[in-house]
């Protein structure tokens, strides 16, 4: 082999390396705009495992909310699905998410000894959650730090302005929070004249252009850098012909830190919350948090009642699955813990209830309340990396909204638990062991016996309901399902009456049924 | 009813009846590295920090010192290094808005994950591990514990009202996946290995 030609199968080899794995490899980016130190390429935060970078397309948007009609996610995913490239780049970026959570995971031996540790705090403190409230309260008082109670969204949104308003404050720089979302919190402060700067790039973003969040973690992930270009030269007069993420990323900084170098107040979240010490965590990657706690004077957290853990030991083990859970990364970039106001400082504190003492009172979907919101779920979701979380039209998208959401509107959300296969890849990779597909499962007949079933699926479950309230015919029909799967000829299997054949292959049948084999090899069941 | 019975009242209500007791966590240190520092040195890395360890012989102090002659305005919080903005002249956080290099000392540092810790204590202002464009970190290499479980067992948690974890600099990646460094805080973060002052 002369050196050309070994040049040449290096290079295949390298090309080949860079796109195993790859869900589109033809997303793979020609050159790579990441982070390389002493050699080696960075992937910690929300950062991808290779480069990839797919050609612009406009933006497909999300789903067409109609005052409280109910929401089809299937019609704002059929959109995203025609947008090619977006979908495409969303697939490949969350799987590639989930990848990297897989291999973090793979180097600690105790890992599903943590998710059941973590399970089991959560399951304590919260059949046990008004004591811990009780002394979170406790404590954060004695430390200097006042705390409030909202029931709702409409409370939360009152106090934060009456804090605001006895500061003489006119804006806040904030941090990204899922509940100041539930909340509708920046549409309140709009109305009664507050500004509101979202400090975290995503957020910025999806702020910016007037969208809500997609993802509970990387909340502008359904977005190309094109659509982020767009919206930064409307909105930050940025060159609209410059889509360099290195570029875009530097004109939010820049455009941000006089915000927050002049802004009245700050406000974040809590991923956790400590009963014992009265201590309250924020983990973030950019450092926003941070800033936006400790460069006002006023600090103002938003916090779910759900957040808290009895003690500092319990702490570790959320500490060491969020991170490992969401993006694949050990930890975040930053973890902080606040005790108590800064020196000359003040601190408030505001415990949102919003649906949550309610929902600690449903049988089958208490355990939802475990959620530290890492993601996970989405990134593993076929359906949601495939519609992108605006079809979802809720606050939370993808399994764990499917769940959360009709706890808010029953009616409203109704159809969205219908999205899903109930493939059970959400409740495998869930750090706190929230047994995700059987609630999903579980939603469906409580829809049904509410009479909330989508049209469509109406007709289909009655033939269904029908088959499976008798075994034998049951298992005739399955028999006779799998030999057709495997004879049908395509336009059977792929025409407009099979949802099921839109988009995805149908999987082979197997050439003999589980009862049959069971039948078979393990006597009469 | 106020809405904190309001709440404390539905919660007690609707508390599911079951018997769930707190579990016991281990402190899962059965097989800790050979070294820490080494470990802590490698997690670092990963997470995008610069380990900066002065050549065998040297002044440990030197490197920091070429490092803070490129910078125009240096903010310390440590007695070890001299910046030129004292932090006695800053009276609010936004003083620190121009500071190009920030240095501090950390509490401690955690191998698991190339965490420093660091309190309201060691920052001196809050801000100033934020605001600064770049952050130098003093880290006494005795100072190093094994994991995140030994980590929360050290006084700091229940001692000041502030206390973080930093690892490695601000990072972003919202568009497309592209990695960061320097989102919206410190761009850069060098932890330098320099024993506590006897004493």
């Amino acid at each position: 082999m002369n050196d050309n030609q070994a040049a040449i199968q290096a290079a295949m080899l390298g090309a080949e390396l860079a796109t195993s794995g790859m869900l589109h490899p033809e997303l793979a980016a020609p050159s790579d705009e990441s982070v390389v130190k002493e050699g080696r390429r960075l992937e910690h935060a929300e950062g991808t495992s290779r480069p990839i970078r797919p050609p612009s397309e406009p933006q497909p948007r999300g789903a067409r909310i109609r005052g409280n009609r109910r929401v089809s996610q299937s019609e704002a995913a059929n959109r995203f699905i025609a947008a090619t490239q977006h979908e495409k780049m969303h697939d490949e970026r969350l799987w590639d998410l989930r990848q990297k959570r897989d291999r973090v995971m793979h180097r600690i031996p105790e890992w599903e000894e943590l998710r059941s540790l973590a399970s089991a705090i959560k399951e304590h403190t919260l059949t046990h959650l008004d004591e811990y409230l009780d002394q979170f309260e406790a404590n954060a008082r004695s430390n200097g730090i006042h705390v409030h109670w909202a029931r709702d969204g409409a409370e939360h949104n009152r106090i934060v302005h009456e804090i605001l308003r006895e500061h003489g404050a006119t804006s806040l720089i904030k941090s990204k929070s899922m509940l100041t979302e539930e909340c509708g919190f920046r549409t309140y402060m709009a109305s009664v004249g507050i500004e509101v700067i979202e400090t975290d790039l995503g957020e910025r973003i999806q702020q910016l252009d007037n969208e809500d969040p997609s993802h509970v973690v990387v909340p502008a992930v359904h977005k190309l850098r094109t659509d982020v270009a767009q919206v930064f030269a409307k909105t930050l007069g940025t060159d609209p012909g410059n889509s360099n993420v290195h570029y875009l990323a530097e004109a939010q900084r820049e455009a941000t830190r006089p915000l927050i170098l002049k802004a009245d107040a700050g406000m974040t979240g809590a991923n956790f919350v400590v009963a014992e010490t009265g201590t309250f965590v924020v983990c973030t990657n950019e450092g926003n948090a941070d800033l936006s706690a400790n460069v006002p004077k006023l600090h103002i957290a938003s916090i779910g009642i759900e957040k808290l853990i009895p003690s500092l030991e319990h702490l570790a083990v959320f500490v060491r699955l969020l991170s490992r859970s969401a993006l694949g990364s050990p930890i975040t970039q930053y973890t902080s813990h606040f005790r108590g106001p800064r020196v000359g400082g003040e601190m408030h504190v505001v415990l949102v209830d919003n649906g949550r003492s309610k929902r600690l009172g449903m049988e089958e979907f208490w355990t939802s309340l475990k959620c530290i919101r890492c993601g996970a779920c989405m990134n593993t979701c076929p359906v949601y990396r495939r519609s992108g979380g605006l079809s979802y039209g809720a606050t939370y998208s993808g399994p764990i909204g499917l769940i959360i959401d009709p706890t808010f509107n029953r009616h409203k959300y109704s159809a969205l638990p219908f999205s899903s296969t109930l493939n059970g890849s959400c409740t495998n990779v869930c750090p706190v062991k929230i047994n995700i597909h059987e609630q999903i499962a579980a939603w469906r007949k409580v829809m049904a016996e509410n009479h909330e079933l989508p049209l469509m699926k109406k007709s289909a479950m009655k033939a269904a309901g029908a088959l499976l309230a008798h075994p034998t015919l049951y298992r005739a029909a399955i028999a006779s399902a799998d030999v057709a799967l495997n004879v049908l000829p395509r336009f059977a299997l792929y025409n407009r009456l099979n949802a099921w054949g839109k988009h995805r292959e149908v999987p082979h049948a197997p050439r003999q049924t589980f009862h049959s084999w069971y039948r078979k090899n393990r006597g009469t069941p | 009813m106020s809405s904190r019975d309001d709440i404390l009242a539905a919660v007690h209500a609707n508390l599911p009846k079951l018997d769930r007791p707190p579990p016991w966590v281990p402190m899962f240190d059965d097989s800790p590295p050979a070294s820490l520092l080494a470990a802590f040195r490698e997690s670092l890395l990963e997470m995008g920090g610069d380990f900066l360890d002065a050549p065998a012989g040297e002044d440990r102090l030197q490197p920091i010192r070429q490092r803070l002659t490129e910078a125009k305005v240096v903010c310390s919080a440590t007695p070890e290094v001299a910046g030129n903005r004292p932090l006695s002249s800053v009276h609010a956080p936004q003083d620190l808005a121009d500071v190009d290099i920030g240095v501090v000392r950390a509490a401690f540092a955690v191998a698991e994950t190339g965490s420093i810790c660091l309190t309201d204590a060691n920052l001196g202002v809050n801000a100033l591990g934020y605001l600064s464009q770049h952050l130098i970190v003093l880290l006494d290499p005795a100072d190093i514990v094994v994991n995140l479980h030994h980590a929360y067992r050290r006084p700091e948690f229940g001692q000041g009202h502030y206390a973080t974890f930093h690892t490695g600099p601000s990072a972003t990646a919202d568009i497309e996946g592209v990695l960061i460094h320097g989102a919206q805080g410190v761009r850069s973060l060098t932890v330098v290995p320099v024993p506590r002052p006897a004493g």
